[in-house]
């Protein structure tokens, strides 16, 4: 175990390293650009086999669908308008059944231009079929480095490691990260059965008539929800050379606690501190943490969220014009429950608008009425 | 795991017959035929039969797009709508 003080994104770019990737790809945009130029600088060094200095997002997942088509394992990272030139190659990724990483470090969309942390980047991505996973702290996001390459390469989809950009990515703290000696006993060496292979030619993604197509995409759907039972045994297996353990969602104070805070990325390190607050205070707070927002972990917000009283789902996304998407997932996940808790939606922090520890705080609070609500804070 | 992964050998587009998509189909004057060979090496899906002969049409995969029948420089084959009064 190595304890660094290290700024995040190079911690990610550490960890991406140890995970010996064929071929990075990166355009580097704000706020991911310090993970690819740290890769970029190890590459110089010899110590990252290829680096494609690519002349947009668009090339760079090109890229990876191309190195991983051939069989290499692949890497890059991007943000905001970035992941949305990305958008229309993250499909075929996941049709394709093509194994790679993509970290994202969160930020707004334009317009009006912004450059600092929400979520609308990757949320616009959740129908894409791939597997994302968003991260609370600087630690979680280095060690689903090579949690997302195992799962991602067992079950042939792509997935998207989410960090909150700046309050993750510019963020210097103690990280552990991991050795490569460390990483090589988890990963196994990728070696996919189909592949492109001069010696063994064949075609991918080649085209489905209207016969084929749709079992094309409902077995892309099933096996992106059986892709939970790879994420929860993979993280077990980290888990077990680290204690470091992650869920598919995680719990903080939820034993006895009535109202509820539900969150996703690093919002919810100021959600435990004012939970911690309102306990002093004999308030019967807690929060769920969703980690994997894709696959929806229906069941455990299901079973987590049975027999609370109010629940406030805060989220850093919008979906314009319908419910908001983590708060549409939550009220689904709870469709099938007999004693359902009164859910609110809570937008906020959008475009780096502050979320402190007082303003979580204060939703919980609120939520205590038990009226339904939809606001912005 | 189901991973249903889309992906096709060598030599598999044979089985999709792509005759069904046809609206045209390209009908040869014979009479007019010098056996150029310009429709053989101008039909995207190599139906055409051989250079040097009477061009003998595969309906299996003719889309019927008609670039025979333009490229044609004596005419000698003209496109003629699917399904009416024409002989095969």
């Amino acid at each position: 175990m190595v304890v660094k003080t290290v700024e995040g994104s190079f911690a990610v770019a550490e960890a991406i390293r140890e995970c010996e990737p064929d071929v990075v790809a990166c355009y580097p945009i704000t706020p991911s650009t310090h993970i690819a130029e740290d890769l970029n600088r190890m590459y110089a060094d010899g110590e990252v086999k290829k680096y494609i200095a690519v002349e947009a997002e668009f090339s760079a997942i090109s890229a990876l669908i191309g190195a991983s088509a051939a069989g290499g394992r692949a890497v890059s990272t991007t943000s905001s308008q970035g992941l949305l030139l990305m958008h229309e190659a993250l499909f075929a990724a996941s049709g394709m059944r093509l194994p790679m990483v993509l970290v994202v470090a969160n930020r707004a969309v334009s317009a009006p231009l912004n450059i600092w942390g929400d979520q609308q980047d990757s949320i616009s991505q959740r129908d894409s079929g791939w597997i994302q996973l968003y991260c609370e702290t600087n630690q979680e996001t280095v060690d689903s480095i090579p949690i997302a390459f195992k799962v991602s390469e067992e079950t042939r989809l792509p997935a998207m490691v989410c960090m909150d950009g700046f309050y993750l990515t510019h963020s210097v703290e103690q990280i552990d990260v991991p050795e490569k000696k460390l990483v090589e006993k988890f990963l196994p060496k990728f070696n996919p059965e189909i592949k492109l292979d001069s010696e063994n030619p064949l075609s991918l993604g080649v085209y489905a008539m209207p016969s084929d197509y749709q079992s094309f995409r409902e077995d892309l759907e099933l096996d992106l929800q059986k892709a939970k039972q790879s994420i929860t045994r993979v993280q077990s297996e980290w888990n077990n050379l680290t204690g470091r353990n992650y869920g598919m969602i995680e719990q903080y104070m939820m034993k006895d606690a009535e109202n509820v805070f539900v969150a996703m990325g690093s919002v919810c390190g100021n959600a435990k501190e004012a939970i911690d607050q309102l306990r002093a205070n004999g308030e019967k707070a807690g929060l769920l943490r969703v980690r994997a927002f894709r696959p929806f972990p229906f069941g455990e917000v299901a079973g987590a969220l049975n027999g609370k009283k109010n629940v406030a789902v805060f989220e850093k996304a919008v979906s314009l014009g319908g419910a908001p998407p983590l708060f549409g997932e939550v009220l689904c996940a709870l469709n099938d429950l007999s004693r359902k808790p009164t859910v609110s939606s809570f937008i906020g922090g959008l475009g780096g608008k502050d979320v402190t520890v007082n303003n979580v705080a204060k939703i919980i609070v609120k939520i205590k009425d038990g009226e339904k609500r939809f606001e912005w804070v | 795991m189901i991973m249903k992964i889309p992906f096709a050998k060598p030599g598999t587009a044979m089985e999709t017959k792509t005759g069904s998509w046809r609206t045209f189909r390209p009908r040869v004057i014979e009479a007019g035929c010098i056996k150029c060979g310009l429709c053989v090496r101008y039909c995207p899906e190599g139906c055409m039969g051989e250079v040097g002969k009477i061009p003998e049409i595969d309906f299996d995969y003719c889309k019927g797009c008609g670039i025979c029948a333009r490229i044609c420089p004596k005419k000698t084959i003209v496109m003629e709508e699917e399904g009416c009064s024409v002989k095969k």
